[in-house]
Protein backbone atom coordinates (compact mmCIF):
# COMPACT_ATOMS: atom_id res chain seq x y z
CA UNK A 1 0.00 0.00 0.00
CA UNK A 2 2.60 2.40 0.88
CA UNK A 3 4.55 1.94 -2.34
CA UNK A 4 1.03 2.52 -3.78
CA UNK A 5 0.84 5.66 -2.06
CA UNK A 6 4.42 6.63 -3.06
CA UNK A 7 3.84 6.48 -6.77
CA UNK A 8 1.10 8.45 -7.06
CA UNK A 9 2.59 10.95 -5.15
CA UNK A 10 5.14 10.60 -7.89
CA UNK A 11 2.52 10.78 -10.95
CA UNK A 12 0.64 13.77 -8.97
CA UNK A 13 4.01 15.28 -9.07
CA UNK A 14 4.61 14.53 -12.82
CA UNK A 15 1.25 15.07 -13.32
CA UNK A 16 2.06 19.56 -11.98
CA UNK A 17 5.41 19.79 -13.44
CA UNK A 18 3.58 18.74 -16.94
CA UNK A 19 0.85 21.17 -17.01
CA UNK A 20 3.22 24.06 -15.29
CA UNK A 21 5.53 23.51 -18.31
CA UNK A 22 3.24 23.72 -20.82
CA UNK A 23 0.94 26.33 -19.42
CA UNK A 24 3.77 28.65 -17.56
CA UNK A 25 3.59 31.87 -19.08
CA UNK A 26 1.51 30.81 -22.02
CA UNK A 27 1.33 34.30 -23.53
CA UNK A 28 -1.24 35.78 -26.05
CA UNK A 29 -0.04 33.46 -29.16
CA UNK A 30 -1.27 30.56 -27.55
CA UNK A 31 -2.47 28.86 -30.29
CA UNK A 32 1.35 28.92 -31.79
CA UNK A 33 3.12 28.06 -28.58
CA UNK A 34 0.70 25.13 -27.24
CA UNK A 35 0.85 22.78 -29.91
CA UNK A 36 4.51 23.00 -29.89
CA UNK A 37 4.77 22.47 -26.24
CA UNK A 38 2.79 19.42 -26.40
CA UNK A 39 5.05 17.62 -28.81
CA UNK A 40 7.96 18.44 -26.66
CA UNK A 41 6.15 17.47 -23.91
CA UNK A 42 5.61 13.62 -25.18
CA UNK A 43 8.87 13.34 -26.39
CA UNK A 44 10.15 14.41 -23.21
CA UNK A 45 7.96 11.65 -21.53
CA UNK A 46 8.43 9.06 -24.32
CA UNK A 47 12.62 9.27 -24.15
CA UNK A 48 11.94 9.28 -19.60
CA UNK A 49 9.83 6.68 -19.06
CA UNK A 50 11.72 4.30 -22.62
CA UNK A 51 15.44 5.25 -20.71
CA UNK A 52 14.23 4.40 -16.90
CA UNK A 53 12.51 1.16 -18.45
CA UNK A 54 15.61 -0.13 -20.24
CA UNK A 55 18.32 1.48 -17.41
CA UNK A 56 16.38 -0.83 -14.61
CA UNK A 57 15.30 -4.00 -16.48
CA UNK A 58 19.61 -4.04 -17.73
CA UNK A 59 20.43 -3.17 -14.56
CA UNK A 60 18.50 -6.82 -13.01
CA UNK A 61 20.09 -8.82 -15.64
CA UNK A 62 23.27 -7.66 -14.94
CA UNK A 63 23.25 -7.71 -11.38
CA UNK A 64 24.54 -4.35 -11.14
CA UNK A 65 23.04 -0.99 -10.39
CA UNK A 66 26.12 1.31 -11.86
CA UNK A 67 25.84 0.23 -15.55
CA UNK A 68 23.80 1.84 -17.94
CA UNK A 69 22.88 0.44 -21.09
CA UNK A 70 25.40 2.75 -23.09
CA UNK A 71 28.25 0.20 -22.25
CA UNK A 72 26.72 -1.87 -24.86
CA UNK A 73 28.30 1.18 -27.00
CA UNK A 74 24.75 2.38 -28.78
CA UNK A 75 25.54 5.79 -27.47
CA UNK A 76 29.25 5.56 -29.23
CA UNK A 77 27.76 4.04 -31.91
CA UNK A 78 25.51 7.29 -32.47
CA UNK A 79 28.77 9.86 -32.04
CA UNK A 80 30.11 8.07 -35.10
CA UNK A 81 27.36 7.78 -37.23
CA UNK A 82 26.65 11.76 -37.05
CA UNK A 83 30.53 12.84 -36.93
CA UNK A 84 31.35 10.17 -39.63
CA UNK A 85 28.75 11.63 -42.01
CA UNK A 86 29.82 15.30 -41.53
CA UNK A 87 33.58 14.22 -42.09
CA UNK A 88 32.36 12.33 -45.07
CA UNK A 89 30.00 14.92 -46.79
CA UNK A 90 30.01 17.76 -45.00
CA UNK A 91 27.17 19.50 -42.49
CA UNK A 92 24.82 20.85 -45.54
CA UNK A 93 24.58 17.05 -46.38
CA UNK A 94 20.87 15.59 -46.97
CA UNK A 95 21.62 13.29 -43.90
CA UNK A 96 22.38 16.17 -41.87
CA UNK A 97 19.46 18.37 -43.09
CA UNK A 98 16.87 15.71 -43.58
CA UNK A 99 15.87 14.79 -39.55
CA UNK A 100 13.92 11.97 -40.44
CA UNK A 101 16.28 10.46 -42.57
CA UNK A 102 18.86 10.65 -40.29
CA UNK A 103 16.88 9.40 -37.33
CA UNK A 104 16.21 6.19 -39.48
CA UNK A 105 19.65 5.84 -40.86
CA UNK A 106 21.11 5.86 -37.41
CA UNK A 107 18.13 3.69 -35.69
CA UNK A 108 18.86 0.67 -38.51
CA UNK A 109 22.49 1.22 -38.10
CA UNK A 110 22.19 0.74 -33.98
CA UNK A 111 19.99 -2.27 -34.58
CA UNK A 112 21.93 -4.06 -37.00
CA UNK A 113 25.27 -3.45 -35.15
CA UNK A 114 23.32 -4.76 -31.81
CA UNK A 115 21.92 -7.44 -33.34
CA UNK A 116 24.86 -8.63 -35.32
CA UNK A 117 26.47 -8.57 -31.71
CA UNK A 118 24.26 -10.80 -30.31
CA UNK A 119 24.13 -12.76 -32.79
CA UNK A 120 27.78 -13.49 -32.09
CA UNK A 121 27.52 -13.42 -28.28
CA UNK A 122 24.23 -15.85 -28.28
CA UNK A 123 25.51 -18.22 -30.60
CA UNK A 124 28.10 -19.36 -28.69
CA UNK A 125 25.82 -19.01 -25.48
CA UNK A 126 28.70 -17.14 -23.65
CA UNK A 127 27.47 -15.35 -20.21
CA UNK A 128 26.11 -11.81 -20.29
CA UNK A 129 29.33 -9.96 -18.97
CA UNK A 130 31.49 -11.28 -21.77
CA UNK A 131 29.20 -8.84 -24.30
CA UNK A 132 29.41 -6.13 -21.73
CA UNK A 133 33.25 -6.54 -22.09
CA UNK A 134 32.81 -6.65 -26.10
CA UNK A 135 30.22 -3.73 -25.65
CA UNK A 136 32.98 -1.44 -24.14
CA UNK A 137 35.29 -2.16 -26.42
CA UNK A 138 33.26 -1.25 -29.68
CA UNK A 139 32.45 1.77 -27.26
CA UNK A 140 35.81 2.68 -27.30
CA UNK A 141 36.66 2.04 -30.47
CA UNK A 142 34.07 4.16 -32.14
CA UNK A 143 34.66 7.31 -29.44
CA UNK A 144 38.23 7.01 -30.66
CA UNK A 145 37.23 6.86 -33.98
CA UNK A 146 35.43 10.26 -33.63
CA UNK A 147 37.30 12.14 -32.02
CA UNK A 148 39.61 11.37 -34.23
CA UNK A 149 37.13 12.74 -37.06
CA UNK A 150 36.51 15.52 -34.81
CA UNK A 151 39.82 17.02 -34.53
CA UNK A 152 40.85 16.99 -38.40
CA UNK A 153 37.35 18.56 -39.50
CA UNK A 154 36.68 22.34 -39.70
CA UNK A 155 35.38 24.21 -36.63
CA UNK A 156 32.48 25.37 -37.97
CA UNK A 157 31.24 22.03 -39.09
CA UNK A 158 32.74 20.74 -35.41
CA UNK A 159 30.03 23.20 -33.76
CA UNK A 160 27.08 20.93 -35.28
CA UNK A 161 28.40 17.72 -33.97
CA UNK A 162 29.07 19.26 -30.92
CA UNK A 163 25.05 19.99 -30.86
CA UNK A 164 24.79 16.83 -31.75
CA UNK A 165 26.94 15.37 -28.29
CA UNK A 166 24.44 16.40 -25.64
CA UNK A 167 20.70 15.40 -25.78
CA UNK A 168 18.31 17.87 -26.92
CA UNK A 169 14.45 18.09 -26.68
CA UNK A 170 14.27 21.65 -28.80
CA UNK A 171 13.81 20.05 -32.45
CA UNK A 172 11.82 16.74 -32.06
CA UNK A 173 9.80 15.85 -35.21
CA UNK A 174 6.24 15.24 -35.29
CA UNK A 175 6.59 12.56 -37.16
CA UNK A 176 9.27 10.92 -36.00
CA UNK A 177 7.81 10.86 -32.40
CA UNK A 178 4.41 8.86 -33.69
CA UNK A 179 7.31 6.26 -35.25
CA UNK A 180 9.00 6.27 -31.85
CA UNK A 181 5.69 6.11 -29.70
CA UNK A 182 4.54 3.45 -31.43
CA UNK A 183 7.70 1.44 -31.47
CA UNK A 184 8.49 2.28 -27.61
CA UNK A 185 4.75 0.91 -26.34
CA UNK A 186 4.85 -2.29 -28.22
CA UNK A 187 8.25 -3.17 -26.90
CA UNK A 188 7.00 -2.45 -23.54
CA UNK A 189 3.74 -4.15 -23.72
CA UNK A 190 5.43 -7.28 -25.05
CA UNK A 191 7.87 -6.78 -22.53
CA UNK A 192 4.96 -6.45 -19.12
CA UNK A 193 5.18 -10.61 -19.36
CA UNK A 194 8.60 -10.90 -18.15
CA UNK A 195 8.48 -8.58 -15.28
CA UNK A 196 7.89 -11.34 -12.68
CA UNK A 197 10.93 -13.42 -13.86
CA UNK A 198 12.65 -10.15 -13.76
CA UNK A 199 11.94 -9.91 -9.97
CA UNK A 200 13.61 -13.34 -9.71
CA UNK A 201 16.53 -13.07 -11.50
CA UNK A 202 17.34 -9.77 -9.02
CA UNK A 203 18.14 -13.10 -7.07
CA UNK A 204 20.98 -13.84 -9.40
CA UNK A 205 21.65 -16.35 -12.23
CA UNK A 206 21.84 -19.53 -9.76
CA UNK A 207 18.71 -18.79 -7.82
CA UNK A 208 16.39 -17.56 -11.24
CA UNK A 209 17.34 -21.17 -12.27
CA UNK A 210 16.57 -22.92 -9.89
CA UNK A 211 13.42 -21.22 -9.35
CA UNK A 212 12.56 -22.67 -12.92
CA UNK A 213 13.14 -18.91 -14.91
CA UNK A 214 14.39 -19.98 -18.57
CA UNK A 215 17.73 -17.30 -17.98
CA UNK A 216 19.16 -17.59 -20.80
CA UNK A 217 16.00 -16.69 -22.46
CA UNK A 218 14.99 -13.82 -20.47
CA UNK A 219 18.47 -12.44 -21.10
CA UNK A 220 18.32 -12.23 -24.47
CA UNK A 221 14.67 -10.64 -24.26
CA UNK A 222 15.64 -8.18 -22.19
CA UNK A 223 18.76 -7.44 -23.99
CA UNK A 224 17.08 -6.53 -27.35
CA UNK A 225 14.49 -4.60 -25.84
CA UNK A 226 16.89 -2.67 -24.01
CA UNK A 227 18.47 -2.30 -27.53
CA UNK A 228 15.69 -0.86 -28.99
CA UNK A 229 14.50 1.46 -26.85
CA UNK A 230 17.82 2.97 -26.21
CA UNK A 231 18.77 3.52 -30.23
CA UNK A 232 15.17 5.07 -30.47
CA UNK A 233 15.86 7.47 -27.28
CA UNK A 234 19.28 8.01 -28.67
CA UNK A 235 18.20 8.65 -32.04
CA UNK A 236 15.10 11.10 -31.31
CA UNK A 237 17.16 13.16 -28.98
CA UNK A 238 20.70 12.55 -29.08
CA UNK A 239 22.48 10.43 -25.94
CA UNK A 240 21.26 11.03 -22.64
CA UNK A 241 21.93 7.55 -20.76
CA UNK A 242 23.53 8.91 -17.67
CA UNK A 243 19.66 9.84 -17.02
CA UNK A 244 19.46 5.96 -16.36
CA UNK A 245 21.52 5.63 -13.87
CA UNK A 246 20.44 8.58 -12.43
CA UNK A 247 16.65 7.57 -12.04
CA UNK A 248 16.78 4.08 -11.88
CA UNK A 249 18.93 4.69 -8.36
CA UNK A 250 17.05 7.08 -7.24
CA UNK A 251 13.77 4.88 -7.99
CA UNK A 252 15.59 2.10 -5.64
CA UNK A 253 16.04 4.66 -2.78
CA UNK A 254 12.22 6.00 -3.03
CA UNK A 255 10.17 3.03 -3.47
CA UNK A 256 11.15 0.33 -0.64
CA UNK A 257 10.36 -2.71 -2.84
CA UNK A 258 12.34 -5.51 -4.50
CA UNK A 259 9.06 -5.73 -6.86
CA UNK A 260 9.64 -4.40 -10.52
CA UNK A 261 6.13 -3.71 -10.98
CA UNK A 262 6.58 -0.95 -8.21
CA UNK A 263 10.31 -0.37 -9.57
CA UNK A 264 9.71 0.33 -13.39
CA UNK A 265 6.51 2.93 -12.63
CA UNK A 266 8.53 4.58 -9.81
CA UNK A 267 11.78 4.96 -12.27
CA UNK A 268 9.30 5.83 -15.25
CA UNK A 269 8.26 9.07 -13.41
CA UNK A 270 11.06 9.81 -11.30
CA UNK A 271 12.46 10.35 -15.04
CA UNK A 272 9.82 12.43 -16.12
CA UNK A 273 10.07 14.75 -13.37
CA UNK A 274 13.89 14.75 -13.31
CA UNK A 275 13.47 15.77 -17.43
CA UNK A 276 10.65 18.22 -17.18
CA UNK A 277 11.50 20.07 -14.47
CA UNK A 278 15.08 20.06 -15.79
CA UNK A 279 13.64 21.13 -19.53
CA UNK A 280 11.51 24.26 -17.32
CA UNK A 281 14.52 25.26 -15.59
CA UNK A 282 16.38 24.93 -19.33
CA UNK A 283 13.59 27.17 -21.12
CA UNK A 284 12.37 29.73 -18.34
CA UNK A 285 15.34 30.37 -16.12
CA UNK A 286 18.30 29.63 -18.60
CA UNK A 287 16.23 30.73 -21.69
CA UNK A 288 17.87 28.35 -24.07
CA UNK A 289 21.54 29.32 -22.97
CA UNK A 290 22.34 25.93 -22.10
CA UNK A 291 20.78 21.84 -22.77
CA UNK A 292 18.95 19.92 -20.78
CA UNK A 293 21.80 17.34 -20.38
CA UNK A 294 24.45 19.49 -18.97
CA UNK A 295 21.88 20.00 -15.93
CA UNK A 296 20.73 16.74 -15.52
CA UNK A 297 24.61 15.47 -15.90
CA UNK A 298 24.90 18.17 -13.01
CA UNK A 299 22.53 17.36 -10.72
CA UNK A 300 23.27 13.48 -11.89
CA UNK A 301 26.60 14.37 -10.16
CA UNK A 302 25.76 15.96 -7.09
CA UNK A 303 23.10 13.00 -6.61
CA UNK A 304 26.25 10.76 -6.45
CA UNK A 305 28.44 12.62 -4.77
CA UNK A 306 25.65 12.93 -2.12
CA UNK A 307 24.78 9.34 -2.25
CA UNK A 308 28.58 8.02 -1.67
CA UNK A 309 28.69 10.52 1.41
CA UNK A 310 25.19 8.79 2.96
CA UNK A 311 26.42 5.38 2.14
CA UNK A 312 30.16 5.55 3.87
CA UNK A 313 28.46 7.09 7.17
CA UNK A 314 26.22 4.28 7.27
CA UNK A 315 29.04 1.60 7.38
CA UNK B 1 15.53 -41.05 -8.38
CA UNK B 2 18.36 -39.73 -9.61
CA UNK B 3 19.87 -41.34 -12.15
CA UNK B 4 23.46 -40.03 -13.82
CA UNK B 5 24.94 -42.19 -16.40
CA UNK B 6 28.13 -41.27 -17.92
CA UNK B 7 28.37 -37.89 -17.06
CA UNK B 8 31.37 -35.91 -19.30
CA UNK B 9 32.32 -32.12 -18.13
CA UNK B 10 35.40 -30.63 -19.91
CA UNK B 11 36.84 -26.99 -19.57
CA UNK B 12 39.56 -26.04 -22.51
CA UNK B 13 40.35 -29.52 -22.82
CA UNK B 14 40.75 -29.93 -19.36
CA UNK B 15 38.16 -32.75 -18.14
CA UNK B 16 36.83 -32.31 -14.93
CA UNK B 17 33.82 -34.43 -14.76
CA UNK B 18 35.20 -37.90 -16.51
CA UNK B 19 32.78 -40.74 -17.35
CA UNK B 20 30.54 -40.27 -13.62
CA UNK B 21 27.85 -42.66 -13.22
CA UNK B 22 25.43 -42.86 -10.10
CA UNK B 23 22.24 -43.45 -8.27
CA UNK B 24 20.98 -41.29 -5.67
CA UNK B 25 18.88 -42.86 -3.04
CA UNK B 26 15.71 -41.82 -2.68
CA UNK B 27 14.71 -40.46 1.31
CA UNK B 28 18.26 -40.65 2.15
CA UNK B 29 21.45 -38.02 2.81
CA UNK B 30 23.98 -38.60 0.43
CA UNK B 31 27.12 -36.93 0.52
CA UNK B 32 29.63 -35.78 -2.28
CA UNK B 33 33.39 -35.88 -0.81
CA UNK B 34 36.75 -35.67 -2.19
CA UNK B 35 38.90 -33.19 -2.13
CA UNK B 36 39.79 -29.91 -3.78
CA UNK B 37 38.85 -29.90 -7.49
CA UNK B 38 37.75 -33.54 -7.35
CA UNK B 39 34.44 -32.33 -10.10
CA UNK B 40 32.16 -32.65 -6.82
CA UNK B 41 30.41 -29.03 -7.35
CA UNK B 42 30.18 -29.66 -11.07
CA UNK B 43 28.57 -32.42 -10.86
CA UNK B 44 26.11 -31.15 -8.42
CA UNK B 45 25.75 -28.23 -10.30
CA UNK B 46 25.42 -30.24 -13.53
CA UNK B 47 22.67 -32.45 -11.98
CA UNK B 48 20.69 -29.31 -11.17
CA UNK B 49 20.95 -27.73 -13.96
CA UNK B 50 23.07 -24.96 -13.58
CA UNK B 51 25.72 -25.77 -16.05
CA UNK B 52 25.16 -27.73 -19.09
CA UNK B 53 26.68 -30.88 -19.73
CA UNK B 54 29.41 -32.20 -22.49
CA UNK B 55 27.86 -35.79 -22.34
CA UNK B 56 25.83 -38.21 -21.05
CA UNK B 57 22.65 -38.19 -19.04
CA UNK B 58 20.81 -37.14 -15.91
CA UNK B 59 17.41 -39.02 -15.12
CA UNK B 60 15.15 -37.33 -13.03
CA UNK B 61 12.33 -40.23 -11.88
CA UNK B 62 13.29 -42.61 -15.19
CA UNK B 63 13.17 -38.76 -17.65
CA UNK B 64 15.93 -36.85 -19.00
CA UNK B 65 16.67 -33.62 -17.23
CA UNK B 66 16.56 -31.45 -20.31
CA UNK B 67 12.94 -33.02 -21.26
CA UNK B 68 11.84 -31.47 -18.16
CA UNK B 69 10.30 -27.76 -18.94
CA UNK B 70 12.31 -25.34 -16.38
CA UNK B 71 9.26 -24.68 -14.10
CA UNK B 72 8.46 -28.08 -13.69
CA UNK B 73 11.57 -28.88 -12.52
CA UNK B 74 12.00 -26.28 -10.28
CA UNK B 75 9.05 -28.25 -8.48
CA UNK B 76 11.06 -31.36 -8.69
CA UNK B 77 14.62 -30.36 -7.44
CA UNK B 78 15.72 -27.60 -5.53
CA UNK B 79 19.59 -26.76 -5.44
CA UNK B 80 21.54 -24.07 -3.08
CA UNK B 81 24.82 -22.75 -3.78
CA UNK B 82 27.57 -21.98 -1.46
CA UNK B 83 28.07 -18.61 -2.28
CA UNK B 84 24.50 -16.64 -2.04
CA UNK B 85 25.01 -12.46 -2.51
CA UNK B 86 21.97 -10.72 -3.08
CA UNK B 87 21.74 -7.27 -4.76
CA UNK B 88 18.72 -6.39 -3.57
CA UNK B 89 17.05 -5.71 0.00
CA UNK B 90 15.03 -8.09 1.11
CA UNK B 91 13.84 -9.78 4.49
CA UNK B 92 13.67 -13.17 5.82
CA UNK B 93 10.16 -13.39 4.22
CA UNK B 94 10.19 -12.12 0.94
CA UNK B 95 13.08 -14.36 0.68
CA UNK B 96 11.30 -17.57 1.18
CA UNK B 97 8.79 -16.27 -0.54
CA UNK B 98 10.81 -16.31 -3.84
CA UNK B 99 10.59 -20.76 -2.75
CA UNK B 100 6.93 -20.39 -4.04
CA UNK B 101 7.74 -18.73 -7.49
CA UNK B 102 7.54 -22.29 -9.91
CA UNK B 103 4.04 -22.87 -8.15
CA UNK B 104 2.86 -18.97 -8.43
CA UNK B 105 4.86 -17.50 -10.72
CA UNK B 106 4.93 -13.65 -7.84
CA UNK B 107 1.01 -14.15 -7.58
CA UNK B 108 1.41 -16.36 -3.50
CA UNK B 109 -2.01 -17.48 -2.89
CA UNK B 110 -3.25 -18.79 0.57
CA UNK B 111 -1.54 -22.17 0.51
CA UNK B 112 1.93 -20.47 -1.15
CA UNK B 113 1.92 -18.42 2.20
CA UNK B 114 1.25 -20.94 4.72
CA UNK B 115 3.94 -23.42 3.04
CA UNK B 116 6.57 -20.21 3.70
CA UNK B 117 5.07 -20.11 7.35
CA UNK B 118 5.88 -23.50 7.34
CA UNK B 119 9.48 -23.25 6.58
CA UNK B 120 10.07 -20.14 8.40
CA UNK B 121 8.83 -21.95 11.55
CA UNK B 122 11.09 -25.19 10.62
CA UNK B 123 14.38 -23.21 10.43
CA UNK B 124 12.92 -21.57 13.87
CA UNK B 125 13.68 -17.81 12.04
CA UNK B 126 10.04 -16.98 12.85
CA UNK B 127 10.86 -14.46 15.55
CA UNK B 128 13.08 -12.36 12.73
CA UNK B 129 11.51 -12.95 9.62
CA UNK B 130 10.87 -9.29 8.84
CA UNK B 131 14.36 -8.35 9.34
CA UNK B 132 16.33 -7.65 6.09
CA UNK B 133 19.31 -10.30 5.33
CA UNK B 134 21.78 -7.72 5.30
CA UNK B 135 21.18 -7.39 9.21
CA UNK B 136 22.38 -10.70 9.80
CA UNK B 137 24.85 -12.86 10.56
CA UNK B 138 26.42 -15.89 8.41
CA UNK B 139 24.63 -18.88 9.58
CA UNK B 140 21.28 -16.51 10.04
CA UNK B 141 21.36 -16.29 6.33
CA UNK B 142 22.45 -19.65 5.61
CA UNK B 143 19.55 -20.61 7.58
CA UNK B 144 16.95 -18.29 5.18
CA UNK B 145 18.17 -19.64 2.07
CA UNK B 146 17.40 -22.86 3.39
CA UNK B 147 13.72 -21.81 4.37
CA UNK B 148 13.58 -21.22 0.59
CA UNK B 149 14.75 -24.46 -0.51
CA UNK B 150 11.98 -25.92 2.03
CA UNK B 151 9.29 -23.33 1.30
CA UNK B 152 10.05 -24.99 -2.66
CA UNK B 153 8.94 -28.42 -1.35
CA UNK B 154 10.86 -30.46 -3.87
CA UNK B 155 11.64 -33.99 -3.52
CA UNK B 156 15.21 -33.31 -4.01
CA UNK B 157 17.51 -30.67 -2.09
CA UNK B 158 20.90 -29.95 -3.35
CA UNK B 159 23.29 -27.98 -1.54
CA UNK B 160 26.58 -27.25 -2.39
CA UNK B 161 28.69 -27.03 0.55
CA UNK B 162 26.07 -25.60 3.51
CA UNK B 163 28.59 -25.72 5.92
CA UNK B 164 30.85 -23.19 4.46
CA UNK B 165 31.86 -20.65 6.68
CA UNK B 166 29.41 -21.72 9.99
CA UNK B 167 31.04 -22.31 13.10
CA UNK B 168 29.97 -25.67 14.79
CA UNK B 169 26.71 -25.18 16.77
CA UNK B 170 25.38 -23.93 13.21
CA UNK B 171 26.86 -26.53 11.42
CA UNK B 172 25.36 -28.82 13.56
CA UNK B 173 21.67 -27.47 13.98
CA UNK B 174 21.66 -26.99 9.83
CA UNK B 175 22.72 -31.03 9.39
CA UNK B 176 20.38 -31.86 11.95
CA UNK B 177 17.66 -30.09 9.82
CA UNK B 178 18.70 -32.01 6.95
CA UNK B 179 18.52 -35.41 8.72
CA UNK B 180 15.04 -34.16 9.52
CA UNK B 181 13.87 -33.34 5.59
CA UNK B 182 14.96 -37.24 5.01
CA UNK B 183 13.55 -38.70 7.71
CA UNK B 184 10.74 -37.02 8.55
CA UNK B 185 9.37 -35.17 4.97
CA UNK B 186 10.99 -38.10 2.72
CA UNK B 187 12.92 -35.57 1.01
CA UNK B 188 16.20 -36.94 -0.97
CA UNK B 189 19.19 -34.46 0.34
CA UNK B 190 22.21 -34.86 -1.69
CA UNK B 191 25.14 -32.35 -0.32
CA UNK B 192 28.78 -31.15 -1.49
CA UNK B 193 30.98 -31.18 1.66
CA UNK B 194 34.51 -30.83 3.12
CA UNK B 195 34.44 -32.30 6.72
CA UNK B 196 34.38 -36.19 6.74
CA UNK B 197 33.14 -36.24 9.90
CA UNK B 198 29.69 -34.59 9.40
CA UNK B 199 29.64 -36.92 6.66
CA UNK B 200 30.30 -39.79 8.58
CA UNK B 201 27.77 -38.65 11.44
CA UNK B 202 24.70 -37.57 9.05
CA UNK B 203 24.74 -39.02 5.63
CA UNK B 204 23.35 -42.42 4.50
CA UNK B 205 25.49 -42.87 1.63
CA UNK B 206 28.68 -41.67 0.45
CA UNK B 207 29.94 -41.03 -2.82
CA UNK B 208 33.49 -39.96 -2.85
CA UNK B 209 35.26 -38.24 -6.04
CA UNK B 210 38.84 -37.96 -6.97
CA UNK B 211 39.92 -36.20 -10.48
CA UNK B 212 36.43 -35.75 -11.79
CA UNK B 213 36.22 -39.94 -11.34
CA UNK B 214 34.21 -41.49 -9.03
CA UNK B 215 36.57 -43.61 -6.75
CA UNK B 216 33.72 -44.91 -4.21
CA UNK B 217 30.11 -45.30 -4.11
CA UNK B 218 28.30 -46.92 -0.97
CA UNK B 219 27.10 -46.55 2.20
CA UNK B 220 28.26 -44.44 4.81
CA UNK B 221 30.26 -47.57 6.84
CA UNK B 222 31.80 -48.94 4.07
CA UNK B 223 33.24 -45.30 2.66
CA UNK B 224 34.47 -44.47 6.33
CA UNK B 225 37.21 -46.72 5.68
CA UNK B 226 41.29 -46.39 6.30
CA UNK B 227 41.96 -48.03 3.28
CA UNK B 228 39.19 -46.00 0.90
CA UNK B 229 40.30 -42.73 2.53
CA UNK B 230 43.40 -43.26 1.83
CA UNK B 231 42.80 -43.58 -1.61
CA UNK B 232 40.56 -40.82 -1.39
CA UNK B 233 42.38 -38.27 0.03
CA UNK B 234 46.59 -39.53 -0.29
CA UNK B 235 46.34 -39.21 3.47
CA UNK B 236 46.58 -41.60 6.85
CA UNK B 237 43.71 -41.42 8.40
CA UNK B 238 42.60 -43.21 11.26
CA UNK B 239 39.08 -43.84 12.64
CA UNK B 240 37.55 -44.11 15.48
CA UNK B 241 34.35 -45.24 17.00
CA UNK B 242 32.70 -42.62 19.64
CA UNK B 243 29.24 -42.99 20.74
CA UNK B 244 28.66 -45.49 17.83
CA UNK B 245 29.97 -42.78 15.50
CA UNK B 246 33.10 -43.39 13.00
CA UNK B 247 35.22 -40.41 13.86
CA UNK B 248 38.07 -39.24 11.32
CA UNK B 249 41.02 -38.63 13.05
CA UNK B 250 43.26 -36.26 10.84
CA UNK B 251 44.57 -33.35 12.43
CA UNK B 252 48.25 -34.60 13.46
Amino acid sequence: MNNKRRIMMLAVLAAILTAGYIFWDLGPNWDYALPRRIIKIIAIIVVGCAIAFSTVIFQTVTNNKILTPSILGLDSMYMLIQTGVIFLFGSTHILILNKNLNFLVTLTAMLIFSSLLFKFMFKKNRNIYFLLLIGIIFGTLFGSMSSFMQVLIDPNEFQIIQNKMFASFNNVNTDLLTLAIILMIAVMIYFMRFLKYLDVMSLGRDQAVNLGVDYDFVTKRVLIAVTILISISTALIGPITFLGLLVANVAYQFIKSYQHKHIIPGAMLISVIALVGGQFIVERIFTFSTTLSVIINFIGGVYFIYLLLKENKSW
Amino acid sequence: MVEVRNLFKKYNNKTVVEDVSLEIVKGKITSFIGPNGAGKSTVLSMISRLITRDSGEVLIDGKDMVKFKSNELAKKIAILKQANHINIRLTIRELVAFGRFPYSQGKLTKEDWSYVDEAIEYMELADMQEKFLDQLSGGQQQRAFIAMVIAQNTEYVLLDEPLNNLDMKHSVQIMKVLRRLADDLGKTVIIVIHDINFASCYSDYIVALKDGKVVHNGPTEQVIDSVVLKEIYDMDIEIQTINDKKICVYFT
